[in-house]
């Protein structure tokens, strides 16, 4: 790797020799390989950080109506599967294994775990959305979707034992939907757009464009996968396990 | 590239299977009556899973980086700041 202090000094002399001076993939502006791959870190996790305030606003809005209509989320909540909404957590924490599988063999040239890792995370993130969607089918035929359509009538609250009987105010219930499909749309969206990253990580894979010296698409991709991972991992509980010990 | 890597893959496998222990002991937890302390069981294993996660998938624990570590402090600083206000304005409106 060359001086970077030499090229800011020299110039014109310099960018005679450039192409063979270094690897083809340091960027101009960046004085060295390390520097580039830390900026662009760095950037994944500022953006990171404007999605946490993105979907912060959402798990504000939850807290404040789980904490009003306490009785109607939890029944409404318990309309929901949870043994799907688990099935999808397990799948999204495998695929989360199989991201940083990439990201290693990519640092190590192993080509084969490479290209096998990105196929596996796909597969498993198609998998996901395949869950989703006949969950969402559900929600329709069941006439939970928000709307005109909306049907939650003469649903119980659950309550402990002994307590007397009382049944969900249908349009608070729906405000519990309304919050579900935004949240696990709006994350579903970001799924969606991991699945378009990695098919594209997986064609530049394949043309062998990842190499131990230069594989910042896949790091930081795969920075993106696990905050949505992580997104999952908080609305897995709060949509999902209300109340279920009733 | 080292410094990047420093996480070996049976880390990676220990994480994974912490993970989905994390999702089975959740779930269970869910089925306990632990009166109003199920949510913040509930919060608790979702916060253990995320920081795995972050530390050793998203390598933040051997980050040579400080700056990034500052990032995600910052983060959750304003995430509280956003639920915390929030909490104090809604949670004392009966109050008057």
């Amino acid at each position: 790797m060359h001086d970077s202090s030499t090229t800011a000094v020299q110039g014109n002399v310099q960018s005679e020799v450039h192409g063979a001076a270094h690897n083809p993939a340091l960027l101009h502006h960046f004085a060295t390989e390390e520097q580039q791959r830390d900026s662009a870190s760095f950037g994944m996790w500022i953006f990171l950080s404007t999605e946490v305030m993105f979907f912060g606003g959402l798990f504000c809005a939850y807290l404040i109506y789980r904490l009003k209509y306490f009785g109607e989320f939890a029944a409404a909540s318990q309309t929901l599967n949870w043994q799907l909404g688990m099935t999808n957590t397990a799948v999204l924490i495998c695929s989360s294994l199989t991201v940083v599988l990439a990201v290693w063999a990519a640092q190590h040239s192993k080509r084969a775990l490479l290209l096998g890792s990105l196929v596996l995370t796909l597969i498993l993130g198609f998998a996901f959305l395949g869950i989703k969607a006949v969950e969402y089918a559900e929600k329709f035929e069941k006439h939970h979707v928000p709307g005109p359509s909306f049907q939650f009538d003469h649903v119980k609250i659950p309550t402990a034992p002994g307590q007397p009987e009382q049944f969900a105010n249908p349009s608070h219930a729906q405000i519990y939907f309304a919050l579900y499909f935004i949240m696990t749309g709006l994350h579903a969206l970001h799924m969606i757009i991991g699945i378009g990253i990695f098919v594209w990580l997986l064609f530049i894979a394949w043309k062998g464009r990842l190499t131990p010296e230069y594989n910042t698409p896949m790091e930081i991709g795969g920075l993106y996968w696990h905050f949505v991972d992580i997104v999952w991992i908080y609305l897995f509980p709060l949509l999902y396990l209300i109340d279920l010990r009733k | 590239m080292s410094e990047h890597s420093s996480s070996s893959l049976s880390t990676y496998v220990v994480i994974w299977l912490a993970l989905l222990a994390g999702t089975v002991l959740t779930v269970f937890a869910a089925h306990i009556n632990l009166g109003p302390f199920n949510a913040a069981v509930a919060l608790t294993i979702a916060t253990v899973k995320a920081l795995l996660v972050v530390l050793f998938f998203m390598h933040l624990r051997g980050a040579s980086e400080k700056l990034l570590k500052l990032v995600v402090i910052s983060t959750v600083f304003f995430l509280f700041i956003l639920l915390a206000l929030a909490m104090a304005d809604y949670g004392t409106r009966t109050w008057s």
